[in-house]
């Protein structure tokens, strides 16, 4: 099995995953899970750390700088925002 | 610097990925979120530690430059927001990941001396599913934040102009893997930038939180896309998970509203026909109108109230006045329960997160299939900025646009007070059945000051 092959694989499981794990969410924290996802799906930085960090050209370096930064707010920003919101729902308070 | 071996880097993502589902497995619950969302931060730091330590990476200032400027701006954003501008947020939020995911597609095409199709093939998808995420996005947040108009704009031959579009995206495409040039990988970015704006400019304001939905599926795409041009394991799971998550919200939400998702996609719907709508409800029937004192002897005496919260609250910002007039009717002994329909607001869950700001218990939230059995035994419904969720058209009337979509069924409580603005219908322009009931009553005013008006005489009464 070639290597596009597997990471299909991966990807096609993945899908299953995601598929059971959002299901199960109660629909009172959609809101948060939005924010969670979008957290999450800042792991782009992951790609935009090796361009930035690589041995290319001032370019490339660029580029790779805006990516990080663009990924790194999208990190922060979600992860705070979502925890802002969890925070707030709670139990009757005595 | 260290340099982590590939198996221990492959084991530190794999490690990231597990984090990853366990955290959004505890939004399971509201109880077990906290960790949840704490998990997955776990997750984001073995992640970005274990590529700090990547073999092919050389130096640091620019990755630590634009981690560090980012979490300042992030922070600093996410603390400030209100909740009632969340769906902004979020939309903002997702035109960064797309426009990342385009930079990468660039950033990696240049990088490459020698590239094979399929990882061409593997560019271009990264890069249309990301440049298409970054404007529908930014339209999203323009017209959330109301500056474009909310309404659809009705472009004329906009499905034929979208596909020819999307044919030129794919033509470059093919150009693109068969003779690989930047120039060709910057043409398609720029037509696939306006295809994700007309794709969502003609998307109507109601329809928003499937659109929020839908964009956050494509940002999780998009970084699958990168995960499989990187052939990193990691973004591919993320990415996935990510995209589903987003589908399954956008079904929940088009189901809500009985209308298939494609006709969202497609567009169009609530485009300019407010007008010819508003006439048809001045000529309209009659209705029965109360005074807040009238409204708060029958909330005083109820033994059992709900309370039906719309989009009309979260934009009066009357969440914490409707929370006191709770308080002083529990206090009386009357039992207050919140019913939530699941497109209230402009996002999904979006006034559940309201309500949790304003400090109403969440285990006194209602989801539509539980509550709607109660209206019967139910004294008082009190509908506070909600409109549509609420037409019995939808139940009986088949010519209605809105026939077909489940509602809450407050018209068979004893008592409805409305609380409203002025009679003008809801998003979707179609009259409430409701006013024309013996049991409606409606009272007019700006939900806060009304819910704030209810509270005063309550108290004074008690």
């Amino acid at each position: 099995m070639s290597e596009s092959f597997m990471l299909l694989y991966i990807f096609v499981l993945a899908c299953f995953i995601g598929y059971w794990v959002i299901w199960g969410v109660t629909p009172s924290l959609h809101t948060p899970l939005i924010a969670l996802t979008n957290a999450i799906s800042g792991i782009i930085i992951v790609g935009a750390m090796l361009i930035a960090g690589g041995n290319g050209s001032n370019g490339m370096e660029a580029v790779g700088f805006v990516a990080v930064l663009l990924a790194s707010i999208n990190i922060f920003g979600g992860f705070v925002v979502t925890h802002r919101m969890l925070a707030m729902f709670q139990k009757n308070k005595p | 610097m260290i340099k982590l071996p590939y198996d221990v880097l492959a084991l530190a993502y794999l490690a990231a990925a597990a984090l990853f589902i366990l955290g959004l497995k505890g939004l399971t619950h509201p109880a077990s979120a906290r960790r949840g969302n704490q998990l997955t931060m776990g997750g984001m730091v073995v992640a970005i530690i274990a590529t700090l330590l990547h073999p092919a990476v050389h130096s640091y200032g620019w990755i630590l430059a634009g981690i560090s400027i980012g979490a300042v701006i992030g922070t600093t954003i996410a603390l400030r927001i209100r909740m009632t501008a969340m769906p902004q947020l979020v939309a903002l939020l997702h035109s960064f990941v797309g426009l990342a995911a385009v930079l990468v597609a660039i950033g990696t095409f240049l990088g490459h001396g020698h590239s094979t199709r399929v990882l061409l093939t593997e560019l271009f998808a990264g890069s249309f599913i990301g440049a298409v995420t970054f404007t529908g996005s930014l339209v999203a947040f323009g017209k959330l934040q109301a500056l474009l108009p909310a309404r659809a704009l009705a472009i004329r031959h906009r499905h034929l102009l979208n596909l020819l579009l999307a044919g030129t995206i794919l033509a470059l495409g093919v150009k693109f893997v068969l003779a690989p040039t930047l120039l060709v990988l910057v043409a398609l970015t720029l037509v696939a930038f306006v295809l994700g704006a007309l794709l969502i400019i003609s998307i109507g304001g109601a329809d928003m939180p499937v659109v929020v939905s839908m964009l956050n599926s494509y940002s999780g795409w998009a970084a699958a896309a990168t995960g499989f041009t990187l052939g990193n394991p990691l973004l591919i799971i993320t990415g996935a998970i990510v995209g589903f998550s987003g589908a399954i919200l956008s079904y929940i939400m088009s189901r809500a509203m009985n209308r298939s998702i494609l006709s969202i996609i497609l567009g169009g719907f609530g485009a300019a026909k407010g007008d010819e709508a508003l006439a048809a409800t001045a000529a309209g029937q009659g209705f029965k109108q109360a005074a807040v004192e009238d409204a708060v002897f029958l909330m005083g005496n109820a033994t059992r109230v709900i309370i039906v919260p719309g989009y009309g609250m979260a934009v009066a910002q009357a969440q914490h006045a409707l929370k006191e007039l709770t308080e002083i009717l529990e206090h009386k002994g009357v039992q207050v329960k919140f019913a939530i329909h699941p497109v209230a607001g402009r996002m999904p869950g979006h006034m559940n997160v309201l309500l949790a700001e304003a400090d109403v218990s969440y285990d006194q939230v209602y989801e539509m299939d539980e509550i709607n059995p109660e209206f019967a035994s139910t004294d008082v419904v009190l509908v506070v900025g909600a409109n549509d969720v609420t037409n019995p058209a939808a139940k009986t009337q088949s010519s209605s646009p809105l026939y077909g979509m489940p509602i809450l069924e407050v018209g068979k409580s004893r008592n409805v007070l409305f609380v409203k603005r002025s009679m003008k219908p809801g998003y979707s322009g179609v009259e409430n059945l409701l006013f024309a009931q013996d049991n409606c009553r409606l009272v007019f005013g700006d939900a806060k000051e009304v819910c704030e008006q209810m509270a005063t005489e309550l108290k004074a009464a008690a």
